[in-house]
């Protein structure tokens, strides 16, 4: 682990949240600054992907007890569009079929409504397409992917990439990565971990959601946490994951109930 | 009833059955004397004043449908007045006077500065923009011998034209709507395309209907000669007020030899409010002749109005190789219901026919999608396309497709495909995390179904047209 005295991005404290009377969430707590990649590893069920949505601004969820700071602001004030426009990305574990919509119109769209927000220009569709064609080259993606309908008929791997690709194009300061390594192959887990690895910067932070260790050797985190039933209940450096790797949760779950037992 | 029939000319039972020649509105309720008056009136030959006669006759022995799917207090047709002579409209002084929210639409939809002026009623004189404009375009269409007029007009400056096309592709007893247009309509367009001439514009019913209102009863009749061709534009995509309540309009069309006639229409009567209370009840029966070999008609329809819409723009494929065609938008918000398709007749060899509808509901509102083809035993080598689409925002509305097929020859080639989607939360969401407000997303996302039939416009209507979709379904979700 690194010493960071970067500024905070994120601040979560005592987050509790709940869907349809369900609480999901039960009390996290993560500090995130900038220049930092976090992974969440989990089993299913564990509530990494409640997180995820939590932080977006799904309308599902309902938060409970505890607090957001994002940005030195309150984020559970923002709607969800707010923070989409204020530099929370989701790239979502299941990309959304818009049929009829161009992939191009949609992309430019989001590009020009969160560059307005943020006091930019925007673009018209000559310079979108040049602009757009530059970001695409680094996720080594077609240009027909342009003209296809939002992530209509998109393979696993084709709707992957054009998750990051909207990361690539809406610069933001949080990435929220929920399972952008499912489906794919490991070539297609190469290119996206490489324009993941390429769009990290000082001034941003990246929270990755993730299953497996085989992701975590493409972008490497500086944290580590581990979520089980809607808590973190270990963190850890990136030596974390492997132990993971070979001694799996259960290992993690004894650890966690011995050190609760000595700590009372 | 007389109650929701609000009319302009509801008033007072006066006269009795009496005919008032004085008096500039009929009394209220239907029968010869009424008919008798109107074509007095307007000065009508012998002719139609037996057309409307007949027609009459024919209505009194029919009966409402009641097969659509939408519902509605009973109309006393005895309680409406069936002439009331064109009076200048009530002239507002300044904008100022303008109801704000109507401005509020006009804002929305981009109408330009000067025709919000001129569509709100208010009697600027710098409203010469339309006036010259009108002036041009009629001089442009008469040196290429193009008719462009109002239909009593040409009752009286073209009368073999109308009399020889008046009726023939709806007859008079058609349905009992049609058969009581064709007994007591008052005004509407006409258009006549001589030999070889391909129109040099749009014709637009807009510059028409600013200078004098065509009433409930609105009859159209368009013929393309041998060779002509013709984009003819109804109707415009600011909100337009009526306090009648029943509208029944026929519109027929006729192309002969190698012609080609496109009509376009957005419609964008008043709907009603968000109660369901109020609304034009439209009952339209539109229907085209493909005369001709080689012939073509196409409907486009763009309908987002009215509280009830009750239309089937058809074709009759007579000519060997003629073309039909019918692009549908239909937009239904709140409590508005809508049951709209076509019927495509194929009765010539080597006919084709293509139909695109596109059904959006909103609110508590119902769309239908009602469609028949047709291909007689004599249609040799037919074929028909049909595709259904209906989309759901929310889930309290509804959306139904009744597709009729009935074909009578082995030869024929018919298809029909049919989807229903709904826009869903998850992508009001995906749509929200990329930075864009369910407004927006909902307009984009319906912009996108209904493409196909956007392109079938002239590009400024379907600028229009797209804005206009927008505005329909703003607050239709969240």
């Amino acid at each position: 682990m690194n010493i960071n005295q970067n500024p905070i991005i994120l601040n979560v404290r005592n987050l509790h949240a709940s869907i349809q009377g369900t609480e999901i969430l039960k009390g996290i707590d993560l500090t995130v600054r900038s220049g930092e990649i976090h992974a969440i590893m989990g089993l299913n069920g564990s509530g990494k992907s409640t997180f995820a949505k939590v932080l977006a601004g799904h309308p599902d969820y309902h938060v409970t007890q505890g607090s957001i700071e994002y940005e030195q602001q309150d984020l559970l004030q923002l709607s969800t569009e707010e923070r989409a426009q204020a530099g929370v990305f989701l790239a979502f574990q299941y990309p959304i079929e818009i049929p009829g919509v161009a992939n191009s119109q949609f992309l430019r769209l989001a590009y020009n409504t969160v560059q307005t927000k943020r006091g930019g220009e925007e673009l018209d569709p000559l310079e979108f397409d040049d602009f757009v064609r530059e970001k695409m080259k680094l996720l080594e993606m077609k240009p027909d992917f342009l003209d296809r309908s939002v992530n209509e008929g998109f393979s696993g791997g084709e709707k992957k990439r054009n998750e990051i690709l909207q990361m690539a194009l809406l610069e933001p300061k949080l990435g929220i990565l929920d399972e952008t390594d499912s489906g794919l192959d490991i070539d297609a887990l190469k290119i996206v971990a490489g324009g993941v690895n390429h769009l990290c910067n000082n001034d941003n932070a990246i929270i990755l959601i993730t299953h497996y260790q085989r992701l975590l050797d493409h972008i490497v985190p500086d944290f580590v946490h581990v979520m089980e039933a809607g808590r973190i209940i270990k963190t850890g450096g990136k030596e974390l994951a492997h132990a993971l790797e070979t001694h799996g949760y259960e290992w993690i779950r004894k650890n966690e109930q011995h050190a609760a037992g000595v700590s009372t | 009833m007389s109650a929701v029939l609000q009319n302009l000319v509801n008033q007072p039972y006066k006269h009795g059955f009496v005919t008032d020649i004085e008096s500039e509105i009929a009394p209220k309720g239907l029968n010869e004397e009424t008919i008798r008056l109107i074509s007095a009136k307007k000065n009508e030959p012998e002719w139609l004043l037996d057309f409307r006669l007949k027609a009459y006759q024919k209505w009194l022995t029919m009966t409402e449908p009641h097969w659509q799917n939408v519902k509605y207090p009973k109309i006393d047709f005895q309680a409406i007045s069936y002439y009331a002579a064109p009076k200048p409209k009530n002239k507002l002084a300044s904008m100022d006077e303008v109801d704000p929210e109507l401005l509020r639409t006009f804002e929305k939809l981009g109408v330009p500065m000067h025709e919000r002026a001129a569509l709100a009623g208010v009697a600027v004189d710098v409203i010469f923009d339309s006036v010259s404009v009108a002036t041009t375009y009629k001089e442009k269409l008469a040196e290429v011998g193009i008719i462009f007029c109002s239909i009593s007009e040409a009752v009286h400056n073209h009368p073999e034209l109308v009399r020889q096309y008046l009726g023939t592709v709806v007859p008079v007893g058609d349905n009992f709507f049609a058969a009581l247009n064709s007994a007591v309509f008052t005004d509407g367009s006409f258009c006549y395309i001589p030999k070889g001439v391909k129109c040099p514009m749009d014709l637009s019913t807009y510059f028409r209907i600013n200078t004098e209102e065509s009433g409930q009863f609105e009859r159209t009749l368009i013929i393309a000669e041998e060779g002509a061709s013709v984009s003819y534009l109804e109707g415009c995509t600011a909100p337009r007020f009526d306090t009648n309540q029943l509208h029944a309009a026929v519109v027929e069309l006729v192309a002969l030899d190698h012609a080609d006639i496109k009509y376009s229409t957005v419609q964008n009567w008043y709907a009603g409010d968000e109660n369901g209370v109020g609304g034009i009840y439209n009952f339209v029966t539109k229907r085209g002749l493909a005369k001709g070999v080689n012939s073509r008609i196409s409907w486009t329809q763009v309908e987002t109005g009215s509280a009830i819409t009750w239309k089937y723009p058809s074709c009759i494929l007579r000519g060997d190789n003629s073309v039909g065609e019918f692009y549908s938008v239909a937009v239904t918000n709140h409590y508005q219901q809508a049951d709209t398709g076509t019927k495509m007749i194929h009765i010539g060899k080597n006919t084709r026919s293509t139909i695109i509808s596109k059904g959006i509901s909103a609110g508590k509102s119902n769309s239908s999608y009602r469609g028949l083809v047709r291909i007689a035993p004599t249609a040799e080598n037919a074929r028909n396309f049909s595709q259904c689409d209906s989309m759901l925002v929310g889930d309290q509305c509804g959306a139904h497709t009744f597709p009729y097929i009935q074909v009578r020859n082995n030869s024929a080639k018919v298809e029909h495909e049919a989807s229903t989607s709904k826009i869903g939360e998850d992508q009001l969401f995906y749509f929200a995390q990329r930075g864009i407000d369910a407004e927006e997303a909902v307009s984009m996302i319906v912009n996108g179904f209904c493409k196909e039939v956007f392109q079938q416009l002239p590009m400024e209507f379907a600028v229009e047209a797209t804005k206009l979709l927008s505005f329909k379904l703003e607050n239709s979700v969240g």
